[in-house]
């Protein structure tokens, strides 16, 4: 997933500077509000633009998939823990090797053109997703499953892995075993898609016709919206709610925000960072704090010989003082971050990155003990316009402060150039990363981003960190036989990771959202998306 | 006259030719790799990336690139995004709204612009004439950001007199923005009015239709105004063209879909076809605006001729 941060730098900075000159902290409740609702029932939420055309496997940013989970429902759900629950369309998902999955169907699931969800649609779905020619951004997703790779070197036309075998029934084989591969089955990109589909695809992105609890109305426009309606067949428990809601793009997340302070859109689902504080007083219970998978780390370039030992490292790591940044830069809601494996997933364990905690004493002894050169100064790099650069600059004066070391900053570069420089072993020095997991399991905060095969461009190992014992771990954890010894085999290799300090995590990400006296049980999942159909309408 | 239309227009086709190529290579030009912009934090295949580019011939030269994307343009096809949305479509959709928006402002520096002059001139040194030199003094100097932040909150949210944001209420949702977007372009047209006015006020022609006993409203409007304004339609059809071009702020702020918005989008995104298309019908826009203030000079100025 992606971080989408559409305002620029400098739409950001205006406004922190126009909500300064009106004194934004004292404005009161909405002096017209809930009366503005002309129809019963219905509710309008905010998006931003999103990427891609409304294709489940093709959506792989924030915003897109606002309006795809609204509009599909998967093979199965997750609880508030991220436990998977079979609420979506699949009956069950079973193996006796992790390797060989049986996937059964429940009955009765239509899509909203009246045809039904079967096993067909399921993997022509993943075939046309997983097969480069159609340019499909999740494709990625689909990796695990054998023939995978044969697709992308065009030595194959479909996924030789996944096959029907009634309408109820298909089976998916995995090039390695995977444990955990009913949780990843639930991601978007493993959406059904209907026969109207392959007719026409460009159509379809404009007006997608999915298995969801909602049903499109109109036709997508773009820098406008699209309106939903509940769909009335919809086979699930989690049936819509309200009668329907509308999508309302915003080129920005102040305008949005100010919007619903006055009553003309329902649920903003991210609030610009800078009135997270007056929003509280302005919105009340209205206003919803959230945990979410998003972990942020300063990653360190382990091919950079400054950087290469790994006591080099953790001391980087234990001389920043995450709780004070957080407090200064983010008012508070930034958790700093204690683990390589956040705790919205199984797997979570307090403090199990020792190096994260705050010691400049320790700091400066392994640094002695690895002999720093500490008068030559670092660069620090992160990306522009993601609204990064003054919690990087106090991190840089965290480290001079604590460690003596001067810094430099390195945040020009936006993500068109700052990736592939990463790619090519291009940071000369600590860099941001951020990471929001694929599916809700701790494999997902560890093989994309500590493992040799995800070395970029393919994965996200842009530390280029490689430890054999780990590499065994996670596939141990893969090809266990229960759950629980998944995790503590998981938790090992996290253990390692954490004395090798690729990454330093420093922040567990919250979300912040609002929403008007209109609408009620506004719920955000783990994903960051609102639960659509559990909102209710004040009428 | 015809003639003269005439030869002005054949003349843009080879600007807007070479104006195409400079944007295009400027697209070329611009430093990363637009697969990776679009796919973010996430890692892409790269089958994929390959597959995109030799899609979007990305990996071809300057020269190859700007000759299919004119292969497509002489058969009416203005290419697509990366989306696949072809970018005559997203003009179509995006073009009204600016439009819109552009009226509405013209409007703004029309009536206000040229009546606070006006009187301003004619009144020289007076309160108004003050008034005006000092609010005008204070709109150019505010950034349209800050100002359109405040108008948003202080009109839209505290008074409730205009709509937040969006299109929802027709016409009328683009009163502010319009104001907003006029503010600056409104303070110079009150100003250039003014001196003009000014200065005619001592003119010899001005001396002689008062010796005739003409009324003053007749003296001003017939006589004054039409010479007066000259410069300020000069500069009002520049400012036209200009604002065809969208504005990204105004736009953005208000949330008003329009060409604005979408180009600076694409430059992000270094959509080529997009960037383009837009750039270069802005480039029109600007040429034919500034063609139609050359022909209103013969209008106001019986002097000038130009065949």
């Amino acid at each position: 997933m992606k971080l989408s941060k559409r305002s620029s730098a400098l739409v950001a900075t205006a406004i922190a500077a126009a909500m300064l000159m009106t004194a934004c902290g004292g404005s009161s409740e909405g002096s017209d509000e809930g009366s503005t609702a002309a129809s019963g029932g219905t509710f309008t939420a905010y998006i931003g633009e999103p990427k891609s055309p409304l294709v489940p496997g093709n959506t792989t940013e924030s915003e897109g998939a606002k309006v795809i989970s609204a509009l599909w429902t998967g093979l199965v759900g997750y609880a508030k823990d991220g436990a998977v629950e079979y609420t979506g369309v699949a009956d069950s998902i079973e193996s006796d090797d992790n390797k060989d999955w049986t996937i059964t169907l429940k009955d009765g699931w239509t899509f909203h053109d009246g045809t039904p969800v079967d096993a067909a649609s399921f993997v022509d779905a993943w075939n046309y997703t997983a097969n480069p020619q159609n340019a499909q951004d999740g494709g990625s997703y689909l990796s695990r499953i054998a023939g995978f790779q044969e697709l992308q070197d065009g030595t194959a036309t479909e996924l030789t892995g996944v096959k029907v075998v009634d309408d109820h029934t298909f089976t998916v084989e995995l090039s390695a075993p995977f444990a955990l591969f009913p949780a990843v089955v639930g991601y978007d990109a493993f959406n059904p898609l209907p026969d109207s589909f392959f007719d026409d695809p460009e159509a379809f992105g404009t007006h997608p016709i999915g298995n969801g609890p909602f049903k499109a109305d109109s036709d997508y426009v773009p820098g406008q919206g699209i309106t939903l309606s509940r769909y009335d067949d919809y086979a699930g428990d989690d049936k819509a709610k309200a009668d329907g809601m509308e999508f309302v793009v915003y080129a920005d997340q102040a305008t949005a925000y100010t919007d619903a302070e006055d009553g003309n859109v329902d649920i903003v689902d991210v609030i610009p960072p800078d009135v997270i504080e007056s929003a509280q007083t302005t919105f009340g219970d209205n206003f919803i704090n959230t945990e979410v998978s998003q972990i942020t780390y300063l990653g360190f370039p382990t091919y950079d010989q400054r950087f290469a030992d790994k006591r080099v490292r953790q001391a980087f790591s234990m001389a920043i003082d995450r709780a004070a940044i957080s407090k200064a830069i983010f008012s508070g809601t930034r958790t700093p971050a204690d683990s390589f494996i956040s705790p919205v997933v199984d797997g979570y364990r307090e403090g199990s990155c020792e190096y994260c905690t705050y010691d400049v004493d320790k700091a400066n002894q392994l640094l002695d003990e690895a002999g720093f050169d500490k008068s030559q100064p670092i660069e620090l790099w992160f990306n522009a316009g993601g609204g990064h650069d003054a919690w990087m600059e106090a991190v840089g004066n965290q480290l001079r402060t604590n460690i003596g070391v001067d810094f430099k900053l390195q945040g020009s570069l936006d993500f068109a150039q700052y990736l592939p420089l990463g790619e090519s072993k291009g940071f000369t020095g600590p860099f941001r990363y951020g990471w929001s997991f694929d599916y809700p399991a701790a494999e997902s905060y560890l093989t994309p981003l500590f493992t040799p095969q995800s070395l970029p461009p393919i994965g996200s190992n842009y530390a280029f960190y490689e430890n054999q014992e780990v590499v065994d771990l996670i596939a141990d954890g893969d090809s266990a036989a229960s759950e629980e010894d998944a995790i503590s085999a998981y938790q090992k290799a996290e253990d390692l990771i954490a004395e090798d300090m690729p990454m330093a995590p420093l922040f567990f990400t919250q979300i912040q959202s609002v929403h008007t006296d209109h609408v009620a049980d506004v719920r955000i999942d783990l994903f960051q998306r609102p639960v659509w159909s559990e909102v209710t309408v004040n009428q | 006259m015809g003639r003269y239309v005439a030869r002005r227009l054949l003349l843009t086709i080879p600007v807007l030719l070479g104006a195409s190529f400079l944007i295009f290579a400027m697209v070329y030009a611009l430093p990363g790799d637009p697969i990776r912009a679009l796919a973010g934090d996430r890692p892409v295949s790269p089958a994929v990336v390959q597959v995109l580019t030799e899609r979007f011939h990305l990996s071809d030269p300057l020269w190859v690139q700007y000759w299919e994307y004119l292969k497509g343009l002489f058969s009416g096809d203005l290419g697509t995004d990366f989306r696949g949305r072809p970018v005559l479509d997203t003009i179509v959709r995006t073009l009204p709204v600016t439009v819109k928006l552009t009226v509405v402002a013209v409007l703004f520096e029309i009536v206000i612009g040229i009546v606070a002059g006006v009187l301003a001139g004619i009144r020289r040194n007076s309160f108004f004439d003050n008034f005006v030199l000092v609010s005008t003094t204070l709109v150019v100097s505010i950034p349209i950001l800050v100002l359109a932040f405040l108008t948003q909150l202080l009109f839209g949210l505290k008074l409730g007199w205009f709509p937040i944001a969006g299109t929802r209420e027709g016409l009328y949702s683009y009163v502010l923005p319009g104001l907003v977007l006029a503010s600056g372009s409104l303070a110079y047209v009150a100003r250039l009015t003014r001196t003009s006015i000014a200065e005619n006020m001592r003119a010899d022609y001005v001396r002689t239709a008062r010796a005739k006993g003409l009324p003053q409203r007749t003296v001003i409007v017939r006589h004054m105004l039409r010479n007066s304004l000259i410069p300020v339609v000069t500069f009002i059809g520049a400012d036209i063209g200009a604002l065809l071009g969208g504005a990204i702020v105004t736009e953005t702020v208000f949330n008003l879909p329009g060409i604005g918005r979408e180009v600076f989008d694409s430059v992000k995104a270094q959509e080529g076809a997009v960037v383009v298309g837009i750039v270069t019908l802005m480039v029109f826009f600007f040429i034919f605006f500034n063609l139609i203030v050359d022909v209103l000079y013969a209008v106001l100025d019986p002097r000038i001729r130009y065949d």
